[in-house]
């Protein structure tokens, strides 16, 4: 019993201050005799901090990590480098250990850091307005969509592509079965673009969502995709990469909408996918359905600067079953750790970043596509991503043998160009030309000689037996 | 002196040229990057975010952290949202690389120990629970409300059944309504009767052949467990409906009573309630799910299968764990990737730590504190839903609005005076001028002692003192009104001077 804190001679006092014999006393007088547990929790027994400790390190230690391999795997979450700053500022209790600021007086600290994040958000995405973070980029994507479909009555049609990140569409599955939306999935060119989804645009479309770069690496048409939306009367909602706004095109200067990211990449751990940080931003008219929290500024009584949580009319502890989502937390924590990283970045280190993302990827494509086993797939220039298709048709093993020596070498695609286990619908299937192929990417934190290696150790690996 | 590099934003404190973050010389051929990509790709200058020295940034955030009140610092008896302690062990472990640095999309192979702690904890949120299907998929508690009811209504589908409604207690969290509506469904509210119980001839008349479900919180958010739940659970599956349970209060019942055993079929966890995780300033928490056998293959995925291996040489490798979906019946995902992990490490370390017995123990402090402090308050402030809670209790401040024209809200803003973080307010509905109190197991009775000493000078204070508290914090009564009317969302230059 760690953490309580009474003595039997407290819990003495404070039973007699309350009047009751016991605690089962107080409880027995509520639960009722047939619904109470007649046997203790089968849970495996209490540890003490010492034991639990050596035996968590072990389990740790039989994880294979970004730390104990070189790590090339990407697919919406990276190994981007995070300076020592954001781990020291987001540890500290008075950020990680408060709540939701309710109320204000004692909660600036929070609150000034939702401001401050809001305003990085649109300064990063080109558009009017950030809420305060969402769960997930995946999550978010959804809840964009779902904004879009509110505001459009009588368009009930969603529009998006199969090279969108396939979670996302799984996601967005699930969330538009039991409503009154239909979602299309066009199929990509040859080459991994979106652009053929702009013959599907009609005046029943809501929006479009696509994603820039997308799930396969390539750059897409955004202007061209947003302007044709836009004419249909549809809106279009970008998934974009926070990383690649150091050197690409912000959303909202390319016609965008709403924009979504998933905001790992800025300063915050791998975790095994969550948790992680929703970014969502969109145009100014649209503020009053942006789901999530908003922070604004205000003055208080002595003509103060200072921040509160706003708009909230359209939040759920207002407006229960009319509000614009359900959403009642957010990520503050996350947005904490991505608001200390651009600040620590600034103009100059984000594009710093995109630079060295792109040389190194470009470095990365150049030595793996000397060998003959390997040739990468679709044109155009990548900034950290690219997919690369094994000739010798066994991805499976390549990958294990390059896990074997200590690389994390990239994704398996095929599984995810059939459905795949996790995905219950063809909706969300990669286009089949994908199959035998991997996903690589490559981030800043990666060198020349970790390059090298994963080239050499993809080489050197045993191809398939051909029958 | 407060350092004015936190009053400051961030915007304000930049300098042109100045730099925190430097990567250095390239060791690999550097590309044109402007020849690499098209023009309409790329943008001429990069976004303009605010340049600063590490060190601004530094005392920046830690200047602005000493304006929080958190669990570390402070007494939070925030009813509902259920502050307890935040346990170092689970930073520190969840911290270790293996948990930490792992990639999601990365095989299987080498994951083996995170799966192992997953898979058990995935077991251990059944045994608790007492209902056997779990997802850990959901990001929150009212995305786990949401997708459960997703998982219902695929059930009902599947019957053939058009059960379209919905129903919430109108003591409900109001994630409750709004989850259902997401998930397409009506709602409509069931009244709660004089003692804060659910009105079972108003659930009874509501309940047809087109509820889907009802969503009951239980204990409720008046503290009080529903002693009708026999009654309850009896009508609601009698007329073929489901029973949801909203989770937020399972910190009360640990041990004691199981959701699968009094009728629920389906629930969320808060394990940053329930089970310690910290709330970081309002996320991030988790909404894991659990769910009755019939219901399991629509569950979220993916979740976590374990299978005997056979050329096992020894307790470490006896079991392989892997990734599956639930079933072809699965509703799919609700989040990408696996789901809050970092929480959920958290969750698994604090339930290693107390055990089943320990766990009791957790509730049964809970409930002492709880109704040590209500015995205590209910001598200055009404509690109109009796004598006895489960882990918080209502207060109403109704007569000292009407003696002394004293709110709910001023209580809460002067009790910030004292050092303590307010209780909630004007929650739940049902409760006029509410003031919602739950201790938690993890405070002394030396802190609840002051706290309710507080309290009662608070109730003796001149109503002037009060109106204007908080005094002690740096700002005070910030004007909620004109930030809804005029909202001012991000810096610019110009509001940034208008009001510095």
């Amino acid at each position: 019993m760690s953490y309580l804190f009474h003595t039997d001679e407290d819990r003495r006092e404070m039973l007699k201050s309350i009047g009751a014999e016991s605690i089962d006393e107080i409880i027995n007088d509520q639960v009722p005799e047939a619904v109470r547990m007649k046997r203790p929790l089968d849970l495996p027994p209490a540890c003490n901090e010492l034991a639990l400790t050596a035996e968590m390190t072990r389990l740790a230690a039989r994880n294979a990590s970004a730390d104990s391999h070189v790590c090339f795997l990407g697919g919406g979450a990276y190994d981007h480098f995070i300076p020592a700053a954001v781990d020291e500022i987001a540890s500290r209790g008075e950020y990680y250990t408060s709540y939701t600021p309710y109320q204000a007086e004692v909660s600036q600290g929070n609150l000034q850091v939702m401001f401050e994040y809001e305003t990085l958000v649109t300064q990063l995405t080109g558009l009017g307005v950030s809420n305060a973070s969402l769960y997930d980029g995946g999550s978010a994507a959804t809840e964009a969509v779902l904004m879009a479909l509110s505001m459009q009555r009588g368009r009930n049609k969603v529009i998006t592509t199969d090279v969108v990140h396939p979670q996302y569409r799984d996601i967005l599955v699930a969330y538009l079965k039991n409503i009154d939306a239909e979602l299309v999935v066009v199929p990509s060119d040859e080459n991994g673009h979106s652009k053929p989804m702009i013959d599907a645009i009609d005046d029943k479309t809501a929006c479009v969502l696509i994603q820039h770069p997308n799930f396969v690496g390539q750059l897409e048409s955004v202007s061209e995709i947003a302007a044709a939306a836009k004419e249909a009367g549809a809106l279009t909602i970008q998934v974009f990469d926070p990383v690649s706004l150091g050197r690409l095109k912000r959303p909202g200067d390319m016609g965008v909408d709403i924009a979504i990211a998933e905001g790992q990449s800025l300063g915050n751990p791998l975790a095994y996918g969550g948790p992680y940080l929703g970014i969502m931003a969109c145009r100014d008219e649209l503020v009053r359905r942006l789901p999530g929290r908003i922070a604004g500024q205000t003055t208080d009584r002595r003509g103060k600067r200072c921040w509160v949580l706003t708009l909230q009319t359209r939040e759920q502890h207002i407006r229960r079953e009319k509000a614009t989502s359900n959403i009642c937390s957010n990520q503050t924590l996350l947005a904490l750790r991505a608001t200390v990283h651009l600040s620590l970045l600034g103009p100059e280190g984000l594009k710093e970043t995109a630079d060295h993302c792109i040389a190194k990827t470009a470095y990365a494509k150049e030595v793996i596509a000397k060998s003959d086993r390997f040739e990468i797939v679709g044109e155009g220039p990548s900034l950290k991503e690219f997919v690369v298709r094994d000739l010798g048709s066994d991805v499976d093993g390549l990958l294990a043998y390059a896990r074997d020596n200590g690389l994390l070498a990239g994704i398996d695609m095929t599984p995810m160009c059939v459905g795949g286990s996790e995905c219950s619908e063809t909706a969300v299937a990669l286009p089949s030309r994908y199959e035998q192929c991997f996903l690589v990417a490559v981030t800043e934190k990666r060198s020349r000689v970790e390059i090298d290696r994963w080239a050499k150790v993809l080489c050197e690996a045993p191809a398939m037996a051909t029958v | 002196m407060r350092n004015q590099q936190s009053t400051q934003l961030l915007f304000e404190l930049s300098r042109a040229g100045r730099r925190a973050h430097r990567l250095g010389d390239l060791d690999v051929p550097s590309v044109n990057v402007d020849d690499l990509f098209a023009d309409e790709a790329l943008a001429e200058t990069p976004p303009p975010l605010p340049e600063l020295a590490e060190g601004d940034v530094v005392r920046h955030f830690v200047g602005l952290s000493t304006l929080n009140m958190s669990v570390d610092t402070h007494f939070y008896p925030l009813g509902s949202c259920t502050m307890k302690y935040n346990p170092k062990r689970n930073e520190r472990i969840a911290s270790l690389p293996g948990f930490l640095n792992v990639h999601p999309l990365q095989h299987e192979s080498g994951l083996q120990g995170l799966l192992e702690l997953l898979y058990e904890l995935q077991g251990m949120f059944a045994e608790i629970s007492g209902l056997p299907g779990v997802s850990m998929q959901p990001a929150a508690g009212a995305h786990g409300e949401l997708a459960a009811l997703l998982v219902a209504a695929a059930y009902f589908r599947d019957q053939g059944s058009d059960r379209s409604v919905v129903l919430t207690a109108d003591s409900a969290h109001g994630t409750n309504p709004a989850s259902a509506q997401m998930a397409g469904f009506k709602t409509k509210t069931v009244k709660s009767n004089a003692n804060g119980l659910v009105d079972l001839e108003d659930l009874k008349a509501k309940l047809d052949d087109k509820t889907a479900v009802f969503m009951l919180t239980n204990p409720n958010t008046l503290g009080l467990f529903d002693s009708q739940i026999e009654e309850i659970n009896q009508l609601v599956h009698d007329a073929g409906a489901l029973i949801y349970l909203d989770g937020a209060n399972m910190n009360a019942i640990l041990g004691i009573t199981r959701p699968g055993d009094f009728g629920a079929d389906l629930m969320h966890y808060n394990p940053h309630k329930t089970f310690s995780g910290p709330h970081g300033g309002g996320g991030p928490g988790a909404g894991p799910i659990c769910v009755r056998d019939f219901l399991a293959k629509y569950l979220p995925g993916p979740i976590v299968t374990r299978v005997e291996n056979e050329n096992a040489t020894g307790e470490e490798d006896r079991y392989t764990y892997q990734l599956t979906s639930p079933s072809d019946d699965s509703i799919g995902r609700v989040r990408s990737f696996f789901g809050n992990t970092g929480v959920l490490v958290r969750a698994y370390i604090y339930l290693r730590t107390y055990g089943g017995d320990g766990l009791r123990h957790v509730s049964e402090d809970a409930v002492l504190g709880a109704n040590y402090l209500l015995s205590k308050v209910k001598h200055f402030l009404d509690v109109p839903h009796g004598d006895r809670c489960m882990h918080e209790f209502v207060a109403s401040a109704t007569r000292l609005k009407k003696e002394k024209k004293l709110s709910a809200m001023d209580i809460a803003k002067r009790i910030l005076d004292y050092g303590f973080h307010a209780p909630t307010v004007y929650f739940p509905l049902v409760v006029d001028e509410a003031v919602m109190v739950e201790p938690t197991e993890t405070e002394s009775k030396q802190t609840l002692d002051a706290f309710v000493e507080a309290l009662f000078r608070i109730t003796e204070e001149g109503e002037e003192l009060i109106h204007d508290a908080p005094h002690s914090t740096r700002i005070s009564r910030p004007d909620d009104v004109t930030a809804a009317r005029r909202p001012v969302l991000k810096w610019t230059d110009a509001a940034g001077e208008s009001t510095k």
